[in-house]
């Protein structure tokens, strides 16, 4: 045999993404698409209340209509139907209250289910929902954190006694980790005091949440578009009592997720409850208007933050006291989710000084839980957010102040007062590419003249440098934060009898292009073709072990498994190929996908002639099993720290209020990446959803608690009409505990961009007196906020020099 | 996501959709290229017993001369409006106006005639109508009739159609020597108007001979901004002139408040839109 001509690296090649063309032709298997025999279809009664106690409900005649098989209300499942889990109860008096999937005595937020149709068709189902009859008495309801809060407030768990779900604190001075943030204060020769508001968002996923339950026997098949099969399976067995082994759950294609599927849903468990109930298969697909009333939201809070610095600039403390809306009940992470972001306001900089106190809060809107960047997003923003002010403040150049106080490239590893340690990076380098790609002194140039010129359309520069902890998550930290699960990956590789691979990875892609990535990664690793490698995914009876998609944790934890899974079947591989050489394994190299005899050209076995050797096993060496097939499961030693510099120009029309971006520079550092192409495709979408929370998205409530922003003509996302060319690049400090060196990407551009959109919003507005300008900045907002600023009757901003 | 259930039929000349509609009485509903319909239907906030579709009505679609005014079908789409070259020619203004409708697939589907039957405030198309003095032409059962655009519209999602009549056509004027702007306001590129300006302008001797001024979305149909036309009628043609006379685009304005835009923003908008709207036109 000859030597092959040298073969391409995968890892780093620009490869179209195998799965989009299945994707999106929609010829593929969504949960939507699946129909069984007998199935029936179910729809949901949902409160149109936001806060009342069910005080009567008739379905006679609902049972009556054509098609119809079954209507059931919460009374009739109460003792089969289970309890909705939360699996992070962060302190141990966190207030954990009842959140029964279909509502027994009281509803508690508008779009709650209070009763359910089961019918041959889905029109029939949705009929017969009209014909429910369903006496509501309303209790007061109160919806903003402040007030739920105050004394005397209305309460959304009467039995609790109290709003509040819990208290975290983290003290750096306390922990060891660094000095303390009050004292640092009272030192303080300059102090900034800032309060931003984190409006609520709908993660607005392509898909609408979908399920299917089939009972056959004892065993029960859950196909769901979630992105946390394994999850399922488990809280599904742990709450309804049924046997997990008895219970099969299945994430087909699933269309997009955002955090907003990282979570178990009433659906989930009202379908569950109805399949046993009937012992048929049932479907339920939501609506649009189902999926941004339900499905859970995200951010929703309130951060007072305080910073402390010398005159020069030096930050000397950081303080943050946070407010989070939990809405009426607990999702599966929902208290754990502002602490994802705990460790994150000290961003890229030697703060010495750290204190951070996070209070959940129970209200009758909507449960909100992890949405992309979950808690990190917050964190960049209220950071970047302040050191722009403090740079304002003090008369300096946003990023000389950043420049004074981040952490440099020379003092990686580097241990921050929140008691991370950020493994590599290089923000020096990222933001000069930045600054370089963005023409920042042109920039600048024309704002001064724009300025002087009275123009009224003004131009504005944001900044923001961040940094973000992904690959969730190394188990014992994970285990001190009272999360109930670990954070660890599996994968594993078979080795088919043709030489071809097929690869088990325990994360649930959802659009994040695996089965590409992950193929590229075993093919460099076996040295096998591309197109030799299949990528299983998202079956609790194909890939047993797992714990699924969130967090940038995919590549960083899953990929590592990946890589030694594959790393055993080469082991496992090589006395077999010894065997057939005759010769002593420890002569052997693997190469390109075969074993060589090291100073005997020619000479080589490769890994599919030990594929096929082990299928027929008629001349196998002592003591080798008869596969290759190798399993690994990676538990991360720590996190790992993308960062980078986004920079962002606006215009704003002082006429109007509209604010339009006039260029938008993104330069990421993600560790060394697997697929450009995925990496470009992430930071895109990832900095348009950022900006959309900027500008354009918020869910909105009326004083009694309806939704107001349920469909898209209300909730207004941007598309690529409102959205600039991005330019990107990148910079690639390879992250040192992964043997791929790749970090994460998946959340990075919209933790990234908020800040930067604001920044410039803000920047463009300083000469007139303006220092904030709320979330989203709509064109009213930022109009409103310039006639009060002429007015003078802008509230000044709080803190500032001290006399 | 589905509608209640209804009955459905597709005429293949008006003759038969008039008579559909009688026979099904007040809870029939006509159906054009169903963009507003089919939502209203599927969150099942209408729940028409009939739906009479128009869309096989041959002679309800497409743009003709028809000397001093273009004849437009109610059925004719927007994507047709968009392409066809006597819009382009004589009435440019609901070109630009229908480039800004929705999306392209909506384009594709929705109606000239089924937006202005429609009569949602925010929609684009009734200002426009209204700032061309267009003429909408009727048919039902009693026979047919022609009502003026300041007529046409009566409210809310309200017009003058009675149960039964369909809306046949559009007659409008063209208007030589004159030139028009749409200036939109909308918080994302496919959204409905905050507030939308229609102007039409005739320009002679360094004056304005005649402005008409229509407001999107400031008020529960579209309305004439009366006192900034009176007040640009014969002033000379200046940057000035346009200023002082937009400070009143509000003046007839009724805007509502919602969570996107308070009724105070509005009126401030189509001050300023109104502005740069007859700067567009050429007005100074």
């Amino acid at each position: 045999m000859t030597i092959a001509e040298e073969r391409q690296a995968e890892v780093g090649r620009d490869r179209r993404r195998k799965e989009d063309a299945r994707l999106i032709t929609g010829r593929t298997m969504w949960t939507d698409n699946l129909a069984l025999p007998g199935m029936m279809h179910l729809a949901i009664l949902r409160s149109p209340m936001a806060h009342a106690r069910i005080t009567h409900i008739d379905v006679t005649s609902a049972r009556g209509l054509p098609g119809v098989f079954d209507v059931f209300t919460g009374r009739d499942v109460a003792d089969m139907q289970g309890l909705m889990p939360c699996v992070w109860p962060v302190t141990e008096d966190t207030v954990l209250p009842d959140y029964p999937p279909l509502a027994i005595n009281e509803v508690r937020h508008t779009g709650e289910p209070v009763a359910v149709v089961a019918a041959r068709d889905a029109a029939s189902a949705l009929d017969a929902l009209e014909a429910i009859d369903i006496d509501y008495d309303p209790l007061p309801v109160v919806l903003d954190m402040e007030s739920a809060l105050a004394d005397g407030s209305p309460l959304v768990h009467a039995d609790k006694g109290t709003n509040k779900c819990y208290t975290w604190v983290l003290d750096s001075a306390a922990a060891g980790s660094g000095g303390d943030a009050a004292q640092a204060a009272a030192d303080a020769e300059v102090v900034v005091r800032r309060r931003y508001i984190q409006q609520r968002l709908i993660p607005a996923f392509m898909e609408p949440r979908s399920v299917v339950v089939d009972p056959t026997g004892e065993q029960i098949t859950v196909w769901s578009a979630t992105q946390v099969p394994h999850i399922l399976r488990l809280l599904l067995a742990m709450s309804t009592g049924v046997a997990e082994h008895k219970i099969r759950v299945i994430a087909p294609d699933v269309g997009g997720g955002f955090g907003g599927k990282l979570q178990v849903t009433p659906e989930e468990f009202i379908a569950f409850a109805a399949a046993r109930r009937s012992g048929r298969p049932v479907k339920f697909t939501e609506t649009r208007s189902e999926a941004m009333l339900s499905g859970h939201h995200g951010r929703d809070q309130i951060q007072d933050v305080t910073v402390s610095a010398t005159r020069d600039g030096t930050v000397t403390g950081i303080s943050v006291d946070l407010k989070v809306n939990m809405g009426a009940y607990l999702g599966i992470i929902t208290p754990g989710t502002p602490l994802l972001g705990a460790f994150m306001y000290n961003g890229i900089y030697r703060f010495p000084a750290y204190r951070f106190e996070c209070t959940g809060v129970f209200t009758n809107t909507t449960k909100t839980d992890a949405y992309r960047g979950a808690g990190r997003p917050e964190a960049t923003y209220a950071v970047e957010r302040i050191m722009d002010d403090l740079a304002a403040e003090l008369g300096m150049d946003p990023l000389e102040v950043r420049r004074r106080n981040w952490i440099e490239h020379d003092q990686f590893p580097y241990a921050t007062a929140a008691g991370l340690t950020y493994d590599s990076g290089n923000y020096a380098a990222a933001t000069d590419r930045a600054m370089e790609l963005f023409g920042y002194d042109d920039l600048r140039r024309e704002q001064r003249e724009r300025r002087e010129s009275g123009d009224p359309v003004q131009l504005g520069i944001g900044v923001s440098t961040y940094t973000e902890m992904c690959g969730l998550a190394p188990s014992r930290i994970l285990g001190q934060l009272r999360y109930a699960a670990g954070g660890w990956e599996n994968a594993s590789v078979r080795m088919l009898p043709t030489g071809k691979v097929e690869v088990v990875t325990g994360t649930s892609p959802h659009g994040q292009g695996h089965e590409t990535a992950w193929s590229q990664i075993a093919a460099d690793q076996l040295g096998v073709p591309f197109e030799d490698v299949e990528v299983l995914h998202g079956d609790t009876r194909t890939a047993p072990k797992g714990l699924d998609t969130y967090g940038s944790r995919s590549l960083a934890v899953g990929g590592i498994a990946l890589v030694n899974a594959c790393r055993r079947v080469v082991d496992k591989a090589r006395p077999v190929a010894a065997h057939l050489l005759e010769c002593d394994p420890a002569d052997l190299e693997f190469v390109d996908g075969a074993f060589r005899v090291k100073g005997t050209p020619g000479a080589s076995k490769t890994l599919a002639d030990c594929a096929l050797a082990v299928f027929t096993s008629h001349d196998l060496p002592d003591g080798v099993e008869s596969t290759l097939d190798a399993e690994a499961t990676y538990d991360p030693e720590d996190f790992s720290y993308p960062h980078g510099t986004h920079l962002c120009a606006t215009e704003v029309d002082t006429e109007t209020g509209m604010v339009s971006i006039r260029s938008y520079v993104a330069v990421d550092d993600v560790g060394t990446v697997i697929n450009p192409l995925i990496v470009e495709g992430q930071v895109h979408g990832g900095v348009a959803q950022g900006i959309a929370q900027a500008l354009f998205e918020e869910a909105v409530y009326d004083e009694d608690g309806n939704l107001l922003t349920g469909t898209f003509v209300d909730y207004t996302i941007p598309s690529s009409a409102d959205l600039p060319t991005f330019i990107t690049d990148r910079t690639e400090t390879p992250a040192p505990g992964h043997p791929l060196g790749a970090k994460g990407v998946g959340e990075a551009g919209t933790i990234a961009s908020t800040p930067a959109v604001v920044n410039a919003v803000v920047d463009a507005l300083r000469p007139l007196g303006v220092s904030d300008v709320r979330m989203p900045c709509t064109p009213e907002r930022v109009w409103r906020t310039i006639q009060d600023a002429r007015n003078g009757s802008s509230p000044a901003p709080e803190g500032g020099e001290r006399p | 996501m589905i509608p209640a259930a209804f009955d459905y039929t597709r005429p293949t000349d008006l003759g038969a959709a008039v008579q559909a509609l009688a026979d099904a009485g007040e809870d029939a509903k006509v159906i054009a290229g169903g963009q507003s319909l089919m939502p209203m239907l599927r969150m099942r906030f209408a729940a028409p017993t009939m739906l009479v579709d128009l869309g096989g009505v041959a002679e309800l679609r497409g743009v003709r001369d028809d000397g001093e005014a273009l004849v437009i079908g109610a059925m004719t789409t927007h994507d047709e409006i968009l392409r066809d070259p006597l819009i382009q020619q004589h009435a440019p203004l609901i070109a630009q106006a229908t480039a800004t409708v929705a999306d392209r697939q909506v384009r594709h589907l929705g109606t000239f005639g089924g937006s202005l039957a429609h009569a949602d405030p925010a929609g684009d198309l009734p200002s426009v109508a209204t700032a061309l003095e267009a003429t909408f032409e009727i048919a039902g059962a009693g026979g047919r009739r022609s009502v003026p655009a300041s007529e046409f519209f009566v409210d809310y999602l309200t017009t003058v159609l009675e149960p039964g009549e369909v809306l046949t056509s559009i007659r409008v004027p063209k208007l030589p020597g004159w030139s028009t702007h749409y200036e939109k306001f909308s918080r994302v590129a496919q959204a409905w108007a905050l507030v939308g300006v229609a102007v039409a302008v005739h320009r002679s001797n360094g004056t304005v001979a005649d402005a008409r001024v229509a407001l999107t979305n400031m008020a529960s149909k579209p309305v004439r901004a009366r006192a900034v036309e009176d007040a640009l009628s014969g002033a000379s043609a200046t940057e000035e002139s346009l200023a002082s006379a937009s400070a009143h685009a509000a003046d007839d304005a009724e805007p509502s408040s919602d969570p996107w835009a308070s009724a105070d923003y509005r009126r401030h908008l189509a001050t300023v839109l109104t502005r740069r709207a007859l700067h567009a036109a050429g007005a100074a």
